[in-house]
């Protein structure tokens, strides 16, 4: 009979995150895959600022903690010096694509060999709800109340395809998590985005896209429901670099 | 303990003049310091560096007082040549430059350093000849240590050496004729 | 072996890499472009990284993750690149992670000039970066100590788990002075790391990181950063004298300024002048005792605290001599370097200053 168990991956800390949150469920994709590439003996992650503060109590592997968003160029200085293990980076959308887009930006265009995991739920939700880089037009938020104005906020930044207009990287994906054939979908993508860092192929980048049902006011199905609905309209799913497939 | 302050334009071997004093004071085991004016000066206007070389540790690395000016154009010899040290000596490059230096306390070598250098092939080996008088006047290291530092430096270019150590001995002979 | 002539620039890394570093992350900045520049060829002939930096930022945090990897691992930057490292230093205090970092200082503030200074001192000394931490600060004053001071360095990070920096200013990046290189260490003379996250997994698996939000942890743990930093005051203090024993007047200070000092120390005796010289060799752990073992003697009448800067060092000066004796200030900045003749006119002053209150 088959029986679910716990990849050894995660840890049994609890986690912090919020009801609904699909955070936890990335945690696990991330952890499962992994596992199942038989990499988690040398493996080291590096833990963003913003609601993953905490993922070095939950992946059961070395972990660096890093500056707001200097993660990438943590990785960078352990890859390049331990080049046979596999490096990961978690962060999100404040982290990845504000504070820290030079980072972002120089560590895919230099393709250093290691993979990003980047949370997108559009809003900060570590410090309560501010817009985030990826806040959706119109989308409300503690610092833009009435709703992202254009005019006043700008537009959201879609990263995947700003990155993929760059040389260098070799894999780059957005996925969700709205449902069951989102997740697993999501799951194909991470784990393919280890694999490349794995055979050594260069810079891999899978974008998630995560609900917030606290500081979007939603309840979680609703939130869940957004993503599906309206997250996806601004920021498209799909591949945009396989260079496996010659997607260039 | 002598000190040589070493100016010119830039381009004219200021710094490459001084290194090889160094470099060359080094391997008689003396105790040496170079340093260069860097910055600005760097691009097109005056360089210059001061050499030091000692029997004894040196503390200060500036020539505050030089005892020694080499100065291969007209600004670099007006503007150091009141700073020389009563007694010293300042060797000017008299083909770019008058050798009026206002004061009777300071020994003024006229060298007609490019001069010197064309006939030795090449007008950029002006500094050598300027370094040949040095050698020559104060002793303060072998002529045969810049020979050999030449000749390592230039072992790939024969005929750059060739200009250099023809400058450098023109530049000994100078004081020698004298 | 053999000396060779060398930038201090060159000296630095061949200090550092002689001791095992083997990565080293940079961002074009004057007047330290030769550290980069020399690295960028270096490291690959030793098995070594070198990445030029996005950012100066960045650099840090490269350093961050390479020597929290394990790696011996260096930066170098100027004045206004090292505060923008300031807060990569913070993490790395916290999380004590071993490193070294190289601030070849001019003049400040703000973008300021490229030429020598020292108006970083306070920063350097004082943390720098937000939160309790401190820095071990080493200050050479040649070339050669340029390149054993970087080799210590490696040595001091690893026994306390604490950042270095190597505090010199511009004159030491473009002076040229002979050098005895160390010998080439043997990597695997360097002692295991047996914090580093370098691939563990599961109960051997091992965290680096800096937040500690619960009071209750953090409380300890910048107290037993207290602790380390007491032990490198009690172990590491370096200071150096000369002619302190008959002095009336001493002239103090650090990098090549102490050099100047020395020469001015030298003019003076030859007038006939009782002058005498500290110099402070770690100014984090600053050397009090050394002062005020020299205040307490009974011919010391002054003291002449000499600086690249409007007088920042002075200030832990006064505190080692605690009141016994005052201390004078002279101080140049923008970039212009004091000279011997300058010096010793301001210590004839001081001399006679002290001797017109008495």
């Amino acid at each position: 009979m088959k029986t679910f168990t716990k990849t050894k991956m995660l840890t049994d800390a609890p986690m912090h995150y919020c009801p609904g949150c699909t955070h936890g469920i990335v945690h696990r994709l991330v952890a499962e895959s992994i596992e199942e590439l038989g990499l988690q003996e040398k493996c080291i992650g590096i833990a963003p600022v913003g609601c993953a503060v905490f993922a070095y109590d939950y992946f059961n592997c070395d972990m660096q903690e890093a500056a707001h968003g200097r993660a990438p160029a943590v990785a960078t200085g352990i890859k390049r010096c331990l080049p046979d293990r596999l490096v990961f980076v978690y962060q999100g959308d404040g982290d990845l694509a504000s504070i820290g887009m030079a980072e972002t930006v120089h560590a895919a265009a230099r393709g250093e060999n290691i993979t990003i995991i980047f949370i997108n739920n559009s809003i900060y939700g570590m410090t309560g709800g501010q817009m985030a880089p990826t806040t959706l037009i119109g989308q409300k938020a503690t610092t833009c109340q009435k709703g992202r104005d254009p005019s006043v906020n700008g537009y959201p930044i879609r990263v995947c395809e700003l990155l993929a207009t760059l040389d260098a990287p070799y894999y780059i994906e957005r996925v969700a998590t709205h449902d069951v054939k989102h997740v697993l979908a999501a799951k194909r993508a991470i784990k393919k985005a280890l694999q490349f860092q794995a055979e050594g192929r260069g810079y891999s980048f899978v974008e998630v896209l995560v609900s917030c049902p606290t500081n979007w006011h939603m309840a979680p199905v609703d939130a869940l429901r957004f993503m599906g609905e309206e997250c996806t309209k601004t920021f498209p799913l799909g591949v945009y670099r396989d260079k496996s497939e010659g997607k260039i | 303990m002598i000190r040589i302050l070493l100016a010119g334009q830039g381009g004219q071997g200021v710094l490459s003049a001084g290194k090889f004093l160094a470099e060359s004071g080094m391997r008689e085991g003396k105790e040496v310091s170079y340093l260069p004016a860097y910055g600005p000066e760097m691009r097109g206007g005056t360089a210059n560096c001061s050499v030091v070389i000692a029997e004894e540790p040196i503390a200060s690395p500036l020539c505050v007082e030089p005892d020694v000016l080499i100065a291969l154009n007209s600004p670099s010899f007006h503007k150091f040549a009141p700073r020389v040290k009563s007694g010293g000596i300042i060797i000017v490059n008299g083909s770019l430059s008058d050798c009026y230096a206002g004061r009777e306390d300071v020994q003024v070598i006229d060298l007609p350093a490019n001069d010197l250098a064309l006939e030795a092939g090449d007008v950029r080996a002006a500094n050598m000849a300027a370094l040949g008088v040095l050698c020559a006047m104060t002793g303060v290291v072998r002529d045969k240590s810049i020979v050999n530092c030449l000749q390592e430096k230039f072992c790939a270019k024969p005929r750059v050496l060739e200009c250099n150590q023809k400058a450098f001995e023109a530049g000994i002979g100078f004081v020698n004729k004298k | 072996m053999a000396k060779i002539l060398l930038h201090g620039t060159e000296a630095i890394c061949e200090g550092a890499i002689r001791n095992g570093c083997r990565a080293f992350f940079g961002y074009p900045i004057t007047p330290q472009n030769e550290v980069p520049e020399y690295m960028s060829v270096k490291m690959p002939q030793v098995g070594g990284v070198f990445v030029q930096a996005e950012s100066e930022v960045a650099a840090i945090n490269m350093v961050y993750g390479a020597a929290g990897a394990g790696i011996r691992a260096m930066t170098s930057s100027s004045s206004p690149g090292v505060s923008l490292k300031q807060e990569g230093i913070s993490y790395i205090a916290c999380a004590r992670i071993p490193c070294v970092i190289v601030n070849i200082m001019r003049a400040g503030p703000g973008l300021g000039g490229i030429l020598p200074a020292q108006g970083d001192y306070f920063q350097a000394t004082k943390g720098g970066g937000h939160g309790d931490y401190r820095l071990i600060v080493l200050s050479p004053s040649s070339a050669q100590e340029a390149c054993d001071f970087t080799y210590r360095a490696f040595d001091l990070a690893d026994r306390y788990r604490v950042p270095v920096m190597l505090l010199a200013d511009g004159m030491i990046g473009q002076l040229m002075e002979p050098v005895e290189l160390p010998p080439m260490r043997d990597l695997r003379d360097i002692p295991e790391k047996d914090w580093a996250t370098s691939g563990h997994y599961g109960k051997d698996r091992r965290v680096l990181n800096s937040l500690l939000i619960d009071p209750e942890v953090l409380e300890p743990h910048v107290n037993a950063l207290k602790r380390t930093y007491d032990e490198i005051a009690a172990n590491e203090c370096v200071a150096e004298s000369m002619l302190t024993e008959d002095a009336e007047i001493v002239l103090t200070a650090y990098g090549t300024v102490a050099r100047i000092c020395k020469s001015a120390v030298q003019a003076l005796r030859k007038q006939g002048v009782k002058a005498g010289w500290v110099r402070p060799v770690t100014l984090f752990p600053f050397p009090a005792e050394t002062y005020a073992k020299v205040a307490a003697q009974k011919s010391v009448k002054v003291f002449l605290d000499v600086e690249l800067s409007l007088g920042q060092m002075v200030e832990d000066v006064r505190l080692s001599v605690n009141g016994r004796k005052p201390v004078r200030f002279y101080g140049r900045t923008g970039g212009n370097i004091t000279d011997e003749r300058e010096i010793v006119q301001e210590a004839l002053q001081a001399l006679a200053s002290v001797k017109e209150e008495q």
